[in-house]
């Protein structure tokens, strides 16, 4: 039987001494897509930090069948920050920054190769962003930063891609940009999770939805989001930021 | 009789070379960090290692990179572990280290003029000994800031992202702060510790006015900072002044010239950017 792509068992987190997640069970299996909803302050955020390795964590994290202080295949790992750090005080381009993502291929000596500028180079323009991709990355909107960023985080063909909030206040073309890539992503089998507050137009995609509240799963279970897809459209030409409905959830809601 | 027939000359300029090479190359991943002051911070604590050596017997230039490599080490632990924001653990060597150095030349029975050569640089005390530690060390920093700068850069650009692709973020920002400490070492005779942290800064901002790319910027850097090391020397023995403080006036020089043309550029940026 194949063995689940996380598998987390009772994972607690504390941050400053307080409890964030106080025994969580999450079993995400192959191209499975999966939704993590709550409410500012449950902790959804903690969970994928923990997940990806960048918050100290009790209980146990499997990623692919391997506890996480063991796992060294991060190339099959794509992990996009809710909002990540580019407040660096020198340039640096698109393709720079994309290129940067298939490090995780070769994390000690790592210039990148002819396959990572070309899988680089389509992914450019897959989200888009060929007309920019020697621009730096300062200069573009929020959304096509974040464009740049999902772009990063997919240059190895990870089989597992974690996100938190990637449409979280971008415009409506990178809302509609990132729909196709998960619609793509998980038409090829890759299992996604991804913290949402809300899931608006990538309802339709979703298998599964985890509701935190307070540190704690309340609702496992089945995403419905009848509407949702057409909902998508109803902004895709709008130059506001998306703001999606919350899609239905099956069963006691939080 | 040329400039460069002096033997002194000879050496500081081959210093001069290796010193305007590497503060840029080092230099640019702790700008892209946002610890412009970093070098500052490790100067002063070099200070520290210079009078270490004054009192002990042993070369300055040995204690000095010994001092500030575990400065730059200590500076990241607090930073990585310690609750102590980049900026106070900067200061914290400011403040250890200028106060470490007069203390201990004061302690080796020495006044604290003797290490104005250390502060602002003294080319012509330069011995062949520490020509080739000044060679052999710029070279390892150049290396080193070319062989891993996509690791460099990854860690400076995004630590968070950098540790979930598996990059041993911490030991490349040790590594980073500790070839920082050595390019203060190594450019502590030509420009002296006061100033060698503006060698590590000035040419990047420089280069960052007109360049797009982290990779143009490094190379940029490098280039104005070979160029102002250079001529500052050549300068300064023209007009019987100190190399140090002549060489940083020249990278100051290329920044605002380098400033000015991007706002006479701007006009053009804008109309691109609109045009996507």
């Amino acid at each position: 039987m194949t063995k689940p792509v996380v598998d987390a068992r009772a994972v607690t987190v504390a941050l400053d001494g307080t409890a964030v997640l106080r025994g969580i069970d999450l079993v995400v299996n192959a191209g499975e897509f999966v939704a993590i909803l709550g409410a500012n302050g449950s902790g959804k955020s903690t969970l994928v930090r923990a997940l990806v390795g960048l918050v100290p964590h009790g209980g146990s994290i499997r990623l692919f069948g391997t506890e996480l202080s063991h796992f060294r295949d991060h190339h099959r790992l794509g992990y996009m920050a809710q909002r990540p750090d580019i407040s660096s005080g020198v340039p640096a381009t698109v393709t720079e920054v994309v290129l940067s993502g298939a490090l995780s291929r070769r994390p000690f000596l790592g210039w990148p190769s002819r396959t990572d500028r070309a899988a680089g180079a389509d992914l450019i323009t897959r989200v888009g962003m060929e007309r920019h991709a020697h621009r730096p990355i300062a200069n573009l909107s929020g959304g096509q930063q974040q464009r740049v960023h999902i772009a990063r985080a997919l240059i190895t063909e990870p089989d597992l891609v974690v996100m938190d909030e990637p449409t979280a206040g971008v415009d409506a073309e990178s809302a509609a940009v990132f729909a196709d890539l998960l619609a793509e992503l998980r038409e090829r089998g890759t299992a996604i999770v991804m913290v949402a507050h809300e899931l608006g137009p990538l309802g339709v995609l979703v298998d599964r939805a985890v509701h935190i509240v307070d540190g704690l799963v309340e609702y496992d279970g089945p995403a419905t989001g009848p509407g949702t897809h057409d909902h998508a459209h109803d902004h895709s030409h709008t130059s506001e930021p998306s703001r999606p409905n919350p899609v239905p959830i099956e069963g006691p809601l939080p | 009789m040329s400039v460069l027939s002096y033997q002194f000359m000879q050496y500081a300029l081959i210093a001069a070379i290796i010193t305007g090479l590497s503060a840029p190359a080092i230099g640019t991943f702790i700008v892209q960090r946002r610890l412009a002051l970093l070098g500052d911070g490790l100067g002063h604590v070099a200070l520290t290692g210079v009078a270490l050596g004054l009192l002990t017997g042993v070369a300055p230039l040995t204690t000095a990179i010994i001092v500030a490599i575990g400065g730059a080490i200590l500076i990241e632990v607090l930073r990585a572990y310690g609750r102590t924001s980049g900026d106070l653990a900067l200061a914290m060597l400011f403040y250890g280290g200028i106060a470490g150095g007069v203390l201990l030349t004061n302690l080796a029975g020495e006044s604290a003029a003797t290490l104005n050569q250390y502060l602002f640089g003294s080319i012509i005390t330069m011995s062949r000994a520490d020509l080739t530690i000044v060679v052999a060390l710029g070279v390892v920093v150049v290396a080193l800031s070319l062989i891993f700068r996509p690791q460099f850069f990854a860690v400076c650009q995004d630590e968070a992202h950098a540790k979930v692709m598996g990059i041993r973020v911490q030991l490349f920002g040790i590594l980073i702060a500790v070839l920082a400490a050595v390019t203060i070492t190594v450019a502590m005779r030509t420009v002296g510790l006061l100033l060698v942290s503006a060698l590590m800064v000035v040419p990047v901002a420089a280069a960052q006015q007109l360049s797009r790319s982290f990779k143009s910027t490094h190379f940029a850097a490098m280039a104005i900072g070979l160029f102002a090391a250079v001529t500052g020397l050549l300068t300064s023995y023209q007009i019987d002044a100190q190399p140090g403080p002549t060489i940083v006036i020249i990278a100051l020089v290329v920044f605002v010239l380098a400033a000015l043309t991007r706002a006479l550029l701007r006009p053009t940026s804008t109309q691109e950017a609109k045009n996507g």
